[in-house]
This record gives structure tokens, sequence and C-alpha cells, in this order.
């Protein structure tokens, strides 16, 4: 067992890599009464091209597959695990990103019992034609719900624009179309070849005794066996750093229209460290150029172009990366020509050290304050590790920062030519 | 000490709760401030919460305030409105970094504790009344604010629902107010109705962390100074106000260019947090509608695949149960018919074991978890508050541990359906205009 003590956080994180490959993460809160699991596996919506386990041939799978593997996952030859976990006091679900599926239960009650339901229900899939075509129905209505939810709309919607092939464009649920293409068959092939354990990752967070769980789950794993571990072989077309297309309008059901920048980034391909180093240099120039407290985000207020749900962030996953600002406006094409116009003007000024040390104040209180979130840590943790970083590292590495690497962050980040927007208006009827 | 230590000490014009926990990494702090809801004063109560977070004496402006929120390490301040049965409450939110994590340690909570009676005693003002460049905007926000509620779907079809079923009763205000009163509220009428706030209504202030609960007191004393002529205005829930009857269920239909219907469902229960068969009625709503074991989860998605979501909450102070579901227009009647089936089912006593058992099981966990948050823990504690009841959260447990299935069917008998709100859908929403 592997132990890593963050002294400043008064925090300690127990860690395994199990044989069959399965890396385990507990980490120990003491007061807390829940005590919250997430199994997940580094596949997503993304992982849409590749070449199954034991298989010469590559393939291509149908949109939202992951998606509906996730869904499918819960149900068993017995019923729904949903509700074994909820005759043994917890509440499970699961959740499907880019990169990421993740399942996941919370409880206040027996950990270990609902700890053998998570690690069971995840490595005993059992999909049949019948229950495939049922879900389909329900998803239909999840991607609908979606489809008329503008946010998401917009959201999705500038991401389409910047992307010319990378499947980070394809919407994560899938369409109605592309989910009737699914079969049983398909929904294996992907699952032997990315639920390998190998490419998983369990984490605990709770009042919990690590060494305990730890042995636990050791214990669970041996009594099965797995395929060899392979490296996954996925594919990804190459992708140029100019975005696909600089503008899209929706016309939706709404009052009060949408607007979202966004600026795509040329080269993201890295890891460790060096992408922690940079997303956070990303994030603090946001915080810079709009933050609450910035010149620009006043005087965008007092304009009346944006409200309180003007927000932004920046994030990078292995090939594809983007900072996105926006909300709801009355007057989308002006804020888009001010925000374009600030970015230019705040890359030609010098960066003032009162206001790099205040965003860092404020990016490194927001840090301490979600660690109070058991939800948090094990998400994040996990997002982090997939890609080689270590979330606790977060502290030292904003304290490890210097104005000048915003200063270039904001020279090879936010060009003109890697701009996009998106925008929700109001239908005419 | 219980699972919570929570302590209450009445000081001249607020009621300190102090929460004393080595769990968290920061502090937080929790201002409720609480008035019944009415029609004369909800658009400009709404406003207020807006105008109070955007400027104090010292920090004249949203930009200077946010800037001294950054210095104290990215410490959050929010102030947000939420309909509590017939309240309208404003909750003024701070939550700051606990100092022993930072690595030079700074006196932040004595600096967070006057950053925060300034919010609410010291606003920014000009000519003794609130600065008008600060309420213009802010009304401009507001107003986006309700404006914001038709655009989300789900949300338009709650508060169409509300105004359908509570037509004459104060319930059915929106918590934001109109938004057509928005731009005739002058900053003299509006700065004239927080003196009526401040020296009237009902203040608890909740502190949660790793605080002394002596030194949290002395800090209240010194930084929070109340008028003299403060007198709180005693209005407890008017709890002796009869309910409506329900003759007939009033069926509502509307259409919009959605792609899926949203159907919204009303009862009255004649039940509130105060009654003893509140329990019942919090496990009458898990057997119903309220976890994914739950009838509705169970009938409507799982054996019917009609939606993706079908469930039901209920609303503690006001006595409520609401179902909602996203379904295909063509489905209406058939998802009605099933909602009202499972209810029945309720009635008749048909509710498994296994049924019974988890969803007490799923409560006890849920509450357990709300409280494991900063503000989970106030929102539970606040209960007792606006009820005037004192109901510590070992009893609140016991007394979910201890209802039966035949107090379960005796509520479900008292529960009625009073309102049916459907937004059917034309379905080509969000057409891409390229």
């Amino acid at each position: 067992m592997g132990m890593k003590t963050f002294d400043q956080l008064d925090e300690t994180l127990h860690f395994e890599e199990l044989e069959n490959g399965l890396k385990v993460y507990v980490l120990e809160k003491k007061g807390f009464n829940k005590t919250y699991a997430t199994f997940t596996t580094h596949y997503g919506s993304v992982d849409n091209h590749f070449k199954p386990l034991g298989k010469n041939e590559e393939v291509k799978v149908p949109d939202g597959i992951a998606h509906f593997l996730e869904h499918k996952l819960f149900e068993k030859e017995h019923g729904d695990v949903f509700q074994d976990f909820s005759k043994q006091g917890a509440s499970a679900n699961a959740f499907t990103t880019f990169n990421r599926t993740a399942y996941l239960f919370s409880t206040t009650g027996d950990v270990k019992k609902n700890l053998t339901t998570l690690i069971n229900f995840v490595q005993e899939p059992y999909f049949t034609e019948k229950t495939v075509e049922k879900e389909k129905g329900i998803i239909g209505q999840e991607i609908r719900m979606y489809d008329d939810n503008p946010d998401w709309r917009v959201y999705f919607g500038l991401i389409e624009n910047m992307y010319h092939h990378h499947p980070v464009k394809i919407d994560i649920a899938g369409t109605e179309k592309s989910i009737a293409k699914i079969t049983k068959d398909t929904l294996y092939e992907c699952y032997e070849t990315f639920y390998h354990p190998s490419n998983m990752i369990l984490f605990v967070v709770g009042p919990v005794n690590a060494q305990d769980i730890l042995n636990f789950v050791k214990e669970n794993q041996s009594q099965k066996s797995f395929k060899e571990k392979a490296p996954i072989e996925r594919f990804f077309e190459d992708e140029p750093p100019i975005v696909a297309k600089t503008e899209k309008v929706i016309e939706m059901t709404v009052q009060t229209p949408k607007c979202y920048i966004g600026f795509k980034e040329a080269a993201p391909k890295r890891k460790g460290k060096e992408l922690m180093r940079h997303e956070l240099c990303v994030n603090l120039a946001l915080e810079m150029m709009f933050g609450k407290s910035s010149p620009n985000y006043e005087a965008l207020y007092e304009e009346g172009l944006i409200d309180q749900t003007f927000s932004f962030d920046y994030t990078e996953e292995n090939g594809f990366g983007f900072s996105m600002l926006g909300g709801d406006t009355q007057s989308p094409d002006d804020l888009v020509k001010r925000v374009s116009n600030m970015v230019e003007a705040f890359k030609q000024e010098n960066i003032s050290t009162d206001s790099f040390e205040r965003a860092r104040k404020k990016k490194i209180g927001a840090f301490l304050r979600s660690l109070n979130s058991p939800e948090f840590i094990a998400n994040q943790f996990t997002r982090y590790a997939f890609n080689e970083m270590d979330l606790f590292d977060v502290i030292p590495v904003f304290e490890s920062l210097q104005a000048s690497d915003v200063e270039e962050v904001l020279q090879s980040h936010f060009k003109k030519e890697a701009m996009t927007v998106c925008q929700v208006r109001k239908k005419k009827s | 000490m219980g699972i919570v230590n929570h302590e209450q000490t009445d000081l001249h014009g607020i009621t300190v709760h102090t929460i004393e926990t080595k769990k968290y990494k920061t502090t937080s702090f929790i201002l409720q401030i609480k008035a019944a809801i009415n029609e004369k004063n909800v658009t400009k109560r709404a406003l207020l919460s807006y105008v109070l977070q955007s400027g104090t004496k010292d920090f004249p402006s949203s930009k200077e305030l946010r800037s001294a929120l950054d210095d104290l390490y990215g410490a959050t301040l929010h102030a947000d409105l939420s309909k509590k049965g017939e309240n309208q409450v404003i909750s003024i939110r701070m939550e700051v970094a606990n100092e022993k994590f930072l690595s030079k340690s700074e006196p932040v909570l004595d600096k967070a504790f006057h950053l925060l009676s300034q919010v609410l005693l010291a606003p920014a003002l000009d000519n003794g009344v609130f600065k008008e460049n600060i309420v213009k905007k802010e009304k401009r926000s507001l107003k986006q604010q309700i404006e914001s509620i038709y655009d989300d779907k789900m949300r338009y079809a709650n508060k169409r629902l509300l105004e359908e079923m509570y037509e004459s009763e104060p319930y059915h205000l929106n918590v934001y107010g109109n938004e057509n009163e928005v731009d005739g509220i002058t900053s003299k009428e509006l700065f004239d109705y927080y003196l009526e706030v401040i020296n009237n209504d009902k203040l608890d202030l909740y502190v949660i962390g790793d605080i002394s609960t002596n030194e949290m007191i002395e800090k209240v004393k010194k930084h929070f100074r109340f008028p003299e002529n403060r007198n709180e205005t005693l209005v407890t829930d008017d709890q002796n106000r009869e309910e409506k009857k329900i003759s007939e269920v009033k069926e509502i239909f509307e259409e919009q260019d959605v792609q899926q219907g949203k159907l919204h469902m009303g009862y009255r229960t004649y039940t509130t947090y105060s009654d003893e068969d509140y329990f019942a009625l919090q496990v009458f709503n898990g057997v119903y509608g309220g976890f994914s074991h739950s009838k509705l989860f169970i009938n409507v998605r799982e054996k019917e695949s009609l939606a993706y979501y079908a469930a039901s909450r209920f609303e503690s102070h006001k006595g409520a149960v609401f179902v909602m579901s996203g379904i295909e227009t063509g489905n209406y009647e058939k998802a009605v018919k099933i909602i009202k089936e499972q209810h029945e089912e309720i009635k008749n006593g048909n509710i498994t074991d296994a049924e019974f058992e988890q969803t007490k099981a799923m409560i006890n966990n849920q509450v357990l978890e709300t409280i494991d948050h900063p503000i989970g823990l106030s929102e539970v504690l606040y209960h007792n508050v606006v009820a005037g009841k004192n109901r510590t959260i070992e009893e609140w447990m016991e007394g979910i541990r201890n209802v039966t299935k035949e107090d379960v069917v005796k509520v479900a008998k008292k529960v009625t359906l009073d309102t049916i709100f459907f937004l059917k859908g034309a379905g080509t929403n969000g057409n891409e205009n390229i």
C-alpha cells in the first residue's frame, strides 16, 4: 500500500495498484457521515474509433454508445441495480463525459456491501437485445430534454464550431438516429475493450479505514479472472489548430439570448504537471481578464451586456482543449465585439502583480472550498489521474506560477484565429 | 453532544447558531432574513437581495467589493432568494478559507465577519438612499433573471403550476417578483423597504466550521450593531389558516415550440413540518416518487419507457407534493393515468416491505448526507425557525423510523391532486440557422 500525506491540507491519500491493473485510492475523511465511491473507466464519448481487445481490425462505433452502455450496465438478469443500492441504504448514479464513464454511490450505511455491489455490477455486464431496445425510448427522452435546454445547446454548439474532426464535437448522448444502430454486440465489444481493470480507477472517500477498504477490494478482485492487460489503441484524425466555424446561431423559444465565445487550444497534447500548469494559467488569465473584480467585468455589467449568468472556464484533455466565456445577454453581437476587443487590449498590457496575486488567492480559496466536497475530490482526482496529474498538487503549482507564465498563455491561447462564437436567439414566430 | 453540535444564542435582534466542527477547510456564514411573502413587497425584496451584494459603504461598487473578497482568499458572497412556505427568505452566504490551511497565515475570519455585517448594515449609499447606478444595474439583472425562467422549460412549467394552483394564495408569487414592477421601484422606496427589513425581519446567522462559539458571539456583538428601535415582528407561520379544499382538479394546457412535453402536477397534503404526520408524508413522497426505486420511476420510466425523469418532491412548509415528468406530448393521457394509479396504490396500502424499508433507509441516508454540507446543514436546522419548532436531527431520524405503513396510507388519503399543468411540445425547437 502506498501513502501520500499532504500536510498543508491535513489529508492522507492511500493507494495501491492491484495485480490486474486496477488502481485503488482511499481518502479518509473523519467527521463525515457519508462515504462516496466512484468506479471510473477511462472511456467516454470521444472513444469511438479503436481496435477492440484481441482483434486486429479497428472499428468505428455509433455516436452515444459510451453513454448508452452506462445506462445498460445497471440492468441485470435479476433486475435493476439501482434497487440493490437503495435496499442497502445507498444512492447510486453514473455519468458519462468526453473521456470518462463513472459509476458511483454514496451511503451513510454499510460501505463494504455497497462497494461489492458497485464493483460487481460494473464488472458483470448483461446486455440483451430486448433491454437494449427498451432503453432507446428512455434515452430518446433524455436527448430531447437536452435538445430543449438552451444552455446545453449553446455549449455544444460552441464545441461543434471549434472542431473539424475530433469526436469531442459529438453530443455525449448521441442522437435518436445514432443510438438506433446500437446492438448488444457493439455494447459488448466496447465493454470488453474499455472496462478492463487496468483502464479503471476506484476512489473511496469518507469516514472509512483505508487499509481495511484496500484489503477488501483486493480480496474481491482476486476472485475474478481477467484477460491479460493490453494497451488500448484509439484513433483520432489530425485536428487543425484553427476553428471549423467562426459563428453559429441557434433559434429557440427563449426570451433572453445566450452567447458564448470560445478559444480553441492549438496543441492540446500536454500531460501531467505541464498540463496542470497550463490549465491553471489559462484559468488565471480568464480570472484576471473577466473575473468579478476586474475592470472588464464591471464595464460589461454596467453596459448591460452581461448578468449574473456570465461565467468562464478552460479545460484540456488529451486531444482537445478550449476556453469559453459568456452567458445570457440582450445584445450578443455587442458582447462579442467588446469581449474580443478586451482580450486584444489585455494582451498588450503588462500584468499587474496586484491583480495576479488577487486572482491566485481567489483560486486557492476556491480550491480549498471544493475540498469540502467528497464528490469533487473523487471525481476530480480521477479526471486528473487519467491525465497523469495529481489533484493535491494544485496549491503548490498555483504557488509556483509567475505573472510571466500568464503573459505567455495570453499570447499563445487567446488568438484571433482560434476564436469562435455560438448564440442562442429568440425564435421568430 | 449529538450528531451535530448546534448551539443557539439569542442576541439583540439576531439569533446566532454556531456549529463547531473540524470537517471543513472553510468557515461558512449563512444569514437568513425572513418575512412573509406578499404582493406589495415581493419585487422590492427580490431587488434588495441583488443590491445588498453589490456594494458596501467601504467598498461602494461591485468591483471593489469583489476585490475585497478575492483578497480574503477568494471568500465567496452570494445572496439568494427562496420561498419557504409563505415566506420570502433572503439568504446571504459567505464562505472563507480556514486560515490554518493557508501558507501565509492571515487573519481572514475577522475581516470576513466585518464584511458580512457591512453587507447587511452598511450598504453603499448616495444622499441617504441606495446608490442610483447600483439600483439601475441590479434592476436589469433581476429582470433578466425573471425572464430566464421562461427559457428553462422545467422551471417555467413549475412556475406556471404554482400560479394556477395557488391563484388566490400568496404562495403563487414568484420569489423573484414581477417583471413589470421592477422598473418602477425608486432607490428611495427600496431604501425605505430596507429599513423595514433591518427593523422588523427575523434574522438568523449560522456559523459553521472550526470555530469557538464564544468567540463568534463576541464577534457578532462587535460587528453587528442594530438600530435601537429594532423590533422583530413575530410572524410565525399562519398555521391556522385553513388550506383550500379541492372540489375538482384543474387542468391547464399551454403549447410551446419544444421537443418534450413537461408534465407538472400539484397536490395539497394538509400536512406541514410542524405536524405529527410530517414524517409519514416524507415516507409517502419517498414511496411515490422521491427515489429511483419509487413507484413513479419504476412505472413511468422503467416499465413504460415514457420518460427519462418522473419524480415527486414536497414542500415542507406549504405542505405540497409536486410531480414532474418530461414526456412525448402524445403520451399525456397515459402518463397521467399511470401517475394517478400509483397514488391509488399507496392509498390502498399496496406498499411492499422492501419498498417501505428502502424508502426509510434512503430518507435517513439523505438527511445524513445533507448535513455533511454546511449549506445543507443550515437548511435542515432552519426548518425549525420557519416552522417555530425545535426538532433535533436525532428526533427527526427517529420520527422517520417510527412511521408505519398505516401512517403512510393515512397521509396518502389526505394527499389530493389540485392542478395539472402540461406544457405541450410542437417539436421543432432549436433548428440551427447557418
